[in-house]
């Protein structure tokens, strides 16, 4: 028998296909287009007096100096956030793992982690507002890194969650069988067997929280020095683009581009640097 | 631990025990955070809103079309609207190819291919708003001032929808597209794991009796995966709706209720993160924000536990 190759259905085939190999080509393009804009317009403003200085007097005017209190205000914002979002991770993982299984509970502590996954950050941002309106608080970076240690922790917990349940049961089985309690097992085996996922985990986490500019833009506030306090506000990368562009003059608007370079360089290196990290802490697990 | 010998393991083994109970404790308790943290949100969010429902009913706050803080009228109508559209242009840009895309690498692609796509859905997910709105004005913007909008003038100036009314490229139609490209990795990556979890045997019988692939797709496994795919869409239109900055960046922000994709839209999160500044200056302003963020709230909690529930019992285990 000779297959038809005009026949409707073969025909219908190639042209999903088509379909579907464009698609794939639009959204690649997108990434290439996105990534291309950002480094032709922010490359040519780009320079060393960025990364190394605070704005100077006159500086959204155009004048000299740089953001790097935005810089360094960022990774402290997203470096606490995360921090601090570990510290209740980790357990709420494990928990969730090691002594809650496939529980109803665990299912119903799930659904609200992605609930609160899906909950955007401005309305983080605004529930940062109302509650420092309630103690009197002023913007600072305590606030900044609070709220996103909230925006962050969902993220977290889902990621680990997803690892941990790839957890050899034979090795923890193992590990029951030689009378470990659950705590030994979660601490000793289970975190070391599953620390690039972990890793990975917080790396996504920080990757976020650095890139957010709604949940910091009330509560951390912005300013031209780098924070020496927690109670200080601070500048972020994220609201120096957007403030930046917000300006009249083109110098600035220039340098706002350079400084979403700078953020896109950062987020980038997070991004494939958490690939590389878990692939090499990956050879000290059993296999 | 294990050269100590027997006696030294007996004797330390009611405090492992104490160790591991209170460790319990102190997680269960921690696992109670994120159930909490909902209920707390919610309700910080109600009482710091509630004086705006002094100045109206909860009804003429929501349908009033009037936005003069000084003058104490809060209407959120022009913003709900402003949002829906956004949301409804960006999910209806980015739903067809992204399905398209998700049954490519689960049906067709090899194994190489899929791990490029990995990658670039990563990058994609990984880039934070802001730099998506830098895009937008740099190139989506211009995209739809130059180009998009002349030709819809003169093509199809008959449907009101793509009826162009101001000359820039800053609209509904520019943050829609912006939308569409930063929710696609997730529409993609949910739409693929469902896929995955469809047994392979039904794709086996369908084409052992002679189907195209395509043909396996529409017949076999699209019925098995479409609430599936509607609940996909429902939890993406509910990450486009609370987009905040890249979509206030070229969305133009003006307060009108808009009538064609070409118009300018000011959606409820670019309300809300572009007045903070003066909100404590007008009395009830604050409140208003506050609200408009509990209107948000609320639409996104139920958009996301319905499109949670029914993918959690698709793919029985969890999604990520």
């Amino acid at each position: 028998m000779i297959r038809n190759r005009w026949a409707r259905r073969h025909v219908a085939e190639a042209i999903v296909k088509f379909l579907m190999i464009m698609s794939f080509v639009i959204v690649a393009a997108s990434l290439g287009l996105i990534l291309w804009t950002i480094i032709a317009r922010g490359l040519p403003s780009l320079s060393w007096s960025m990364i190394t200085q605070t704005p100077k007097g006159g500086y959204y005017m155009g004048k000299e100096g740089g953001v790097l209190n935005a810089i360094i205000g960022s990774l402290y914002l997203a470096g606490g956030g995360t921090l601090l979002a570990l510290v209740f991770s980790l357990p709420i993982a494990l928990y969730l793992n090691t002594y809650l299984g496939e529980s109803q509970w665990g299912q119903y502590v799930r659904l609200s982690l992605d609930v609160l996954w899906g909950i955007p950050s401005i309305v983080y941002g605004a529930f940062g507002f109302a509650l420092m309106l309630e103690i009197g608080m002023r913007a600072s970076l305590l606030a900044g890194i609070v709220v996103l240690a909230l925006l962050e922790l969902p993220i977290m917990v889902r990621a680990m969650d997803e690892v941990l349940r790839l957890m050899p049961k034979d090795l923890e089985h193992a590990a029951f069988a030689l009378g470990s309690t659950k705590l030994e097992v979660a601490l000793r085996v289970v975190t070391r067997q599953m620390l690039p996922g972990i890793v990975t985990a917080i790396l996504l986490a920080f990757g976020r929280g650095i890139g957010d500019a709604a949940s910091v833009l009330f509560t951390a506030g912005y300013t031209d020095r780098i924070p020496t306090s927690l109670m200080r506000p601070t500048a972020s990368l994220p609201l120096a683009v957007f403030f930046q562009l917000a300006t009249p003059y083109k110098e600035v608007q220039e340098r706002g581009y350079a400084s979403a370079l700078i953020l896109t360089i950062i987020v980038l290196i997070i991004s494939l640097g958490s690939r590389w990290i878990s692939g090499r802490l990956s050879r000290y697990t059993v296999k | 631990m294990q050269a100590e010998g027997r006696l030294v393991l007996q004797s330390s083994a009611p405090g492992r025990i104490r160790q591991d109970r209170n460790a319990q404790r102190a997680f269960s308790v921690i696992t109670l955070l994120p159930v909490l943290l909902i209920v707390i949100v919610a309700i910080a969010l109600v009482v710091r809103a509630w004086p705006i429902t002094r100045a109206a009913s909860v009804w003429d706050t929501l349908l009033g079309v009037v936005w003069k803080p000084e003058d104490g009228l809060f209407g959120f109508w022009p913003f709900i609207t402003g949002t829906v559209w956004v949301t409804v242009v960006g999910v209806a840009l980015s739903v067809p190819p992204c399905l398209l895309i998700a049954f490519y690498l689960s049906e067709y692609a090899h194994r190489a291919t899929r791990s490029v796509a990995k990658p670039v859905l990563d990058l994609l997910a990984a880039i934070p708003p802001v730099v998506y709105g830098v895009w937008g004005l740099l190139a989506i913007v211009p995209f739809v001032q130059d180009l998009v909008a002349p030709l819809a003038k003169r093509w199809f100036s008959g449907i009101s929808v793509l009826h162009v009314h101001q000359p820039t490229g800053f609209s509904i139609l520019t943050g829609g597209i912006v939308l569409a490209v930063m929710i696609a990795p997730l529409i993609i990556s949910v739409v693929y794991e469902i896929l995955a979890a469809v047994p392979n045997d039904l794709r086996h019988a369908s084409l052992a009796v002679g189907a195209t692939r395509w043909q396996t797709i529409r017949n076999v496994v699209l019925p098995q995966v479409l609430t599936g795919i509607v609940a996909a869409i429902v939890l993406a239109a509910s990450r486009a709706l609370g987009e905040t900055i890249a979509v206030l960046m070229v969305v133009g922000n003006v307060a009108k209720v808009p009538t064609s994709i070409f118009d300018a839209a000011y959606p409820l999160p670019a309300l809300i993160a572009n007045n903070y500044g003066d909100m404590m200056s007008i009395p009830l302003y604050d409140a208003a924000l506050l609200g408009a963020a509990l209107v948000l709230l609320f639409v996104i909690l139920i958009f996301n536990v319905i499109s949670t529930l029914v993918l959690q019992r698709m793919l029985r285990r969890k999604w990520a």
